[in-house]
């Protein structure tokens, strides 16, 4: 069997950065697996701009930003495929994948999933009504629209006020559809501050808080109307309160799940973000597979993935390099109040000099507060905040030398004043 | 002149024509559904149940005990998802354990084995029921069945052993004339010594085209959740609890493709054709469900559907020709336990009802099986290989959810029987069933079909005439 130091499981922008930092660490014997035909996973469709603000302090295309990845891993010459689907990771790191070559078992010393996430859909949310064409993901028209030159609809809804809905709502709007609103079930919207200004007021869409589709209609197999409801505190419907829009297409953009199917079989745990459980280094408890960007924790930046992965690069150099020890000696990490999910979700002892990095989202908006980052009853960081939304992922680097790691939790919570 | 027209493609139809086309018969197939299996057959519990709860002596006790046995036969010749893996009917409360007695006799009378379980069995087998849980009877001929392949890989035999099928032409209507029927269509005119009426939740109007009748088929909407397989056993057997006047209630049931399915409500529904699903039903149906088995993780749903059964007023099956004419024979009704009976009603059908009223030979060159498809999970790493050297689509995966290959796209594509909706391709390879729901393999998908039958992108449909998808150019591609 072909065995390779590194194998990394999806060719997008987690990937092709881990990669790289692979690379440059001295890691030399790699093989990216990526099902689609071409490196830069869902990047390629999002052809509007604002990625790499951080990365490379300019603003950029989506394939413009991908594009910088996969030209150094082709001047590198790392060994990818393309159009290659993984069917399994086994406990000793065997993975097995499918192409139009044949169907191969490779051993991995060390493995980086990055698998990215899915969005949620119509039949995640059990969406009421009748089950017409019509209704997609958001990023499912996207990747209609700009990879395939098509349209879905001219009179378009949206439902979730998530980034992707947000993008769509102004790249429909400038093929020529019509986007009569934006509904968005919580009392705050999901997406970015600067996507609600730059896709949604400067196109007069009106965002209508609160509020959900009841229903959809559409008995001759195409939609044609929506039934719109205000909701209650409970997310219940408000009677009285529906209105009809008529329609030829709704967008769903109500969430992003990572996907993490590889792993279903492997005994691992998940955490509240829905990724699996990982250390500092984005280890999971299998040892030597390690997960980063969108199938660990669903991201807001691009940037911030591209630089996760490089994270985890290191940790496989750690632990190619038996510096990233097995050990039980763990401190966990756990969101309390006010925190939806952190990553990672506990702390291993190891004796090195490195900053421990926090990444979390609250549960919901907040002004005025402290977050507070505690190791028992110390705590070893606070926070002030003007104001935080769930939207906007915190990233929160401490050096470690101020924590014991002696077994006892790790807390991040919201102190409200 | 045809010797027989079917009306009606669901699984009911699609057998009863595959049978007809083990003679030497000129068949012809019509439904108004641009797929075969498209209304109630594709969208029920699909239990192959084991008929221990119809009414003994009904006609869907003797049909449902026979059917069953049908099954594995049935499924191998055609290539189906069977898997007998048995029912427990679960009693929550004290006082139910009487009723399963009840239903033990009645299980006898019809000759379905069964057996009583305690509490500790019941949990030793199924250790995701409630704790609350008295006993149960487990019902080991029960199976499970994949809904969508059976009446597609039935037409599709049927077909290749030369069957004619008209797909999306409705029945206008019915005269009889002197040696048959004259039958009009929304397409065509044709004359056939025998009308056999399949017509599902429209077999009441399909029958009152040629005699006043005296009952109604109504539709009864069940809703139901799908949940994704997500690397824990839910369940194995099928859970029900105990059934009532409205049916077998709602239950917790692996699929074959080792999803799970919780459902179904059972409303009736003045509109045929309405398939929406709603809040308030699947709220309710959650938490009935949550009785029987507590921690059904809800967060793996995937999709919830709705599908319409046939109830007839008769409260039984109407297998029988019409009051004035032998050669209009009457296949309807078939609400549950319809799809284990469907086999044996049509073996029923035209062995004794059709035979009365045409000459039946059997036709020597019939093959009961259809041509073998590829399951790639069934397949080792050699004959995996082996497989893709000779045809290198079964190496690219389309759909990645449920990890189906180009080349089962195009073998499905090549069939007699053909898929000419995404949801039709849905049906036979999974493509798009999965957690994602399409959101990535539906270009895909849509390119195949679009190149196969020679059509712009824009004209492919998601499934009913007017369910385009990708249907404008952006202002670049005009």
């Amino acid at each position: 069997m072909e065995q390779f130091d590194l194998v990394i499981i999806g060719g997008g922008s987690a990937g092709m950065s881990a990669a790289i930092e692979s690379y440059n660490l001295g890691i030399k014997d790699i093989l990216i697996l990526e099902k689609n035909n071409y490196l830069g996973g869902i990047l390629n469709q999002c052809i509007h701009n604002g990625f790499g603000l951080q990365e490379f302090k300019e603003e950029l295309t989506g394939p413009e930003f991908m594009s910088r990845f996969s030209k150094k891993v082709n001047e590198l010459g790392i060994k990818y495929e393309l159009n290659t689907n993984v069917l399994g990771i086994s406990k000793d790191k065997v993975v097995s994948y499918s192409n139009k070559d044949g169907y191969k078992e490779v051993k991995a010393k060390a493995i980086i999933l990055t698998t990215g996430c899915y969005e949620r859909n119509a039949g995640a949310i059990s969406l009421g009504g009748d089950r017409p064409s019509g209704v997609y993901t958001a990023g499912q028209a996207q990747l209609y629209l700009n990879n395939y030159g098509k349209l879905v609809g001219k009179k378009v809804f949206i439902l979730g006020s998530g980034d992707i809905g947000l993008i769509m709502a102004r790249r429909m709007s400038l093929e020529g559809a019509k986007v009569l609103g934006v509904a968005e079930l919580m009392p705050y919207s999901a997406g970015l501050n600067r996507n609600i200004v730059q896709c949604l007021q400067d196109f007069n869409i009106p965002l209508y808080l609160s509020h959900t589709v009841k229903e959809v209609i559409g008995p001759k197999g195409h939609l044609e109307k929506i039934v719109l409801a205000q909701v209650d505190e409970r997310f219940n419907f408000i009677p009285g309160t529906e209105q009809e829009f008529e329609c030829d297409t709704l967008l769903l953009s109500v969430g992003l799940v990572p996907n993490v199917d590889l792993l279903s079989k492997l005994g691992i745990h998940f955490a509240k973000s829905r990724g699996p459980v990982v250390n500092q280094y984005m280890e999971t408890e299998l040892e030597g597979l390690f997960a980063s960007g969108n199938v660990l924790h669903v991201h807001d930046l691009v940037d911030y993935v591209v630089s996760e992965a490089r994270e985890a690069a290191q940790g496989v150099y750690l632990f190619l390099n038996n510096k990233l020890p097995n050990t039980n000696e763990k401190s966990l990490v756990k969101p309390l109040k006010g925190v939806g999910y952190v990553v990672p979700n506990y702390i291993q002892k190891i004796d090195n000099d490195d900053k421990l990095i926090f990444k979390f989202r609250v549960a919901k908006p907040y002004k005025n507060i402290n977050l507070v980052i505690k190791e028992g009853d110390k705590v070893i960081k606070k926070i002030f905040k003007l104001a935080i939304i769930p939207s906007e992922m915190e990233i929160v680097k401490i050096d470690k030398k101020l924590f014991e790691l002696n077994g006892e939790d790790i807390t991040v919570e919201v102190e409200e004043k | 002149m045809l010797d027989v027209i079917l009306i009606g493609a669901g699984v009911v139809g699609s057998l009863i024509a595959r049978k007809l086309a083990s003679y030497e018969l000129d068949v012809l197939v019509i439904d108004k559904e641009n797929d075969v299996g498209n209304v109630t057959s594709m969208a029920n519990s699909a239990i192959v149940h084991s008929g221990y709860d119809p009414k003994p002596g009904s006609k869907k006790a003797i049909f449902n005990v026979k059917g069953n046995a049908m099954f594995p036969k049935l499924c191998e010749e055609l290539d189906v998802h069977y898997e007998q893996n048995g029912s427990l009917t679960v009693a929550i409360y004290e006082e139910q354990l009487e009723i399963l007695k009840e239903l033990e006799l009645r299980a006898k009378e019809n000759g379905v084995p069964v057996q009583l379980l305690s509490k500790e069995e019941v949990l030793k087998m199924e250790p995701n029921l409630s704790p609350e849980v008295k006993g149960a009877l487990l019902a080991p001929t029960a199976g499970i069945v994949n809904p969508f392949t059976l009446p597609v890989h039935a037409m599709e035999n049927a077909v290749d052993n030369g069957v004619k099928l008209h797909l999306g032409e409705e029945v206008l209507s019915i005269n009889k004339i002197n040696d048959g029927f004259e039958v009009i269509t929304n397409k065509n005119k044709y004359e056939a010594k025998v009308v056999i009426n399949a017509a599902g939740v429209y077999s009441d109007k399909i029958h009152a085209m040629i005699e006043p009748i005296d009952y109604s088929i109504e539709a009864r909407k069940g809703e139901y959740f799908v949940l994704d397989h997500y690397g824990e056993q839910l369940v194995n057997h099928t859970i029900f609890p105990l059934p009532s006047a409205k049916g077998k209630g709602i239950l917790v049931a692996k699929t074959t493709s080792n999803n799970f399915i919780v459902g179904p409500s059972s409303e009736p529904d003045p509109d045929k054709e309405d398939v929406s699903t709603d809040k308030a039903t699947l709220d309710n149906i959650r938490k009935q469900a949550t009785l029987l088995v507590p921690n059904i993780p809800f967060n793996q749903v995937i999709r919830s559907f709705s599908g319409l059964r046939p109830t007839p007023s008769t409260h039984d099956f109407i297998i029988e020709p019409s009051k004035s004419y032998p050669s209009f024979i009457n296949a309807s009704g078939i609400e549950s336990p319809g799809y284990v009976s469907s086999p044996a009603i049509a073996e029923y059908v035209v062995d004794e009802l059709v035979s009365k009223v045409l000459k039946l030979n059997k036709k020597a060159s019939f093959n009961p099986y259809v041509r073998k498809r590829v399951h790639l999970n069934e397949l080792s790493l050699e004959e995996r290989n082996k497989l893709i050297k000779e045809n290198p689509d079964y190496g690219v995966i389309v759909c990645n959810c449920e990890k189906v290959s180009l080349g089962e796209i195009k073998d499905e594509l090549s069939r007699s029987v053909p898929p000419h909706t995404i949801k039709a391709m849905k049906k036979r390879t999974r493509a798009g069933f999965g957690k994602c729901q399409s959101g990535f393999c539906q270009p895909l998908v849509l390119k195949e079909i679009a190149h196969k039958f020679n059509i712009p992108l824009n004209d492919v449909l998601y499934d009913k005439n007017e369910s385009f998808i990708a249907h404008y150019n952006t202002k670049s591609e005009d």
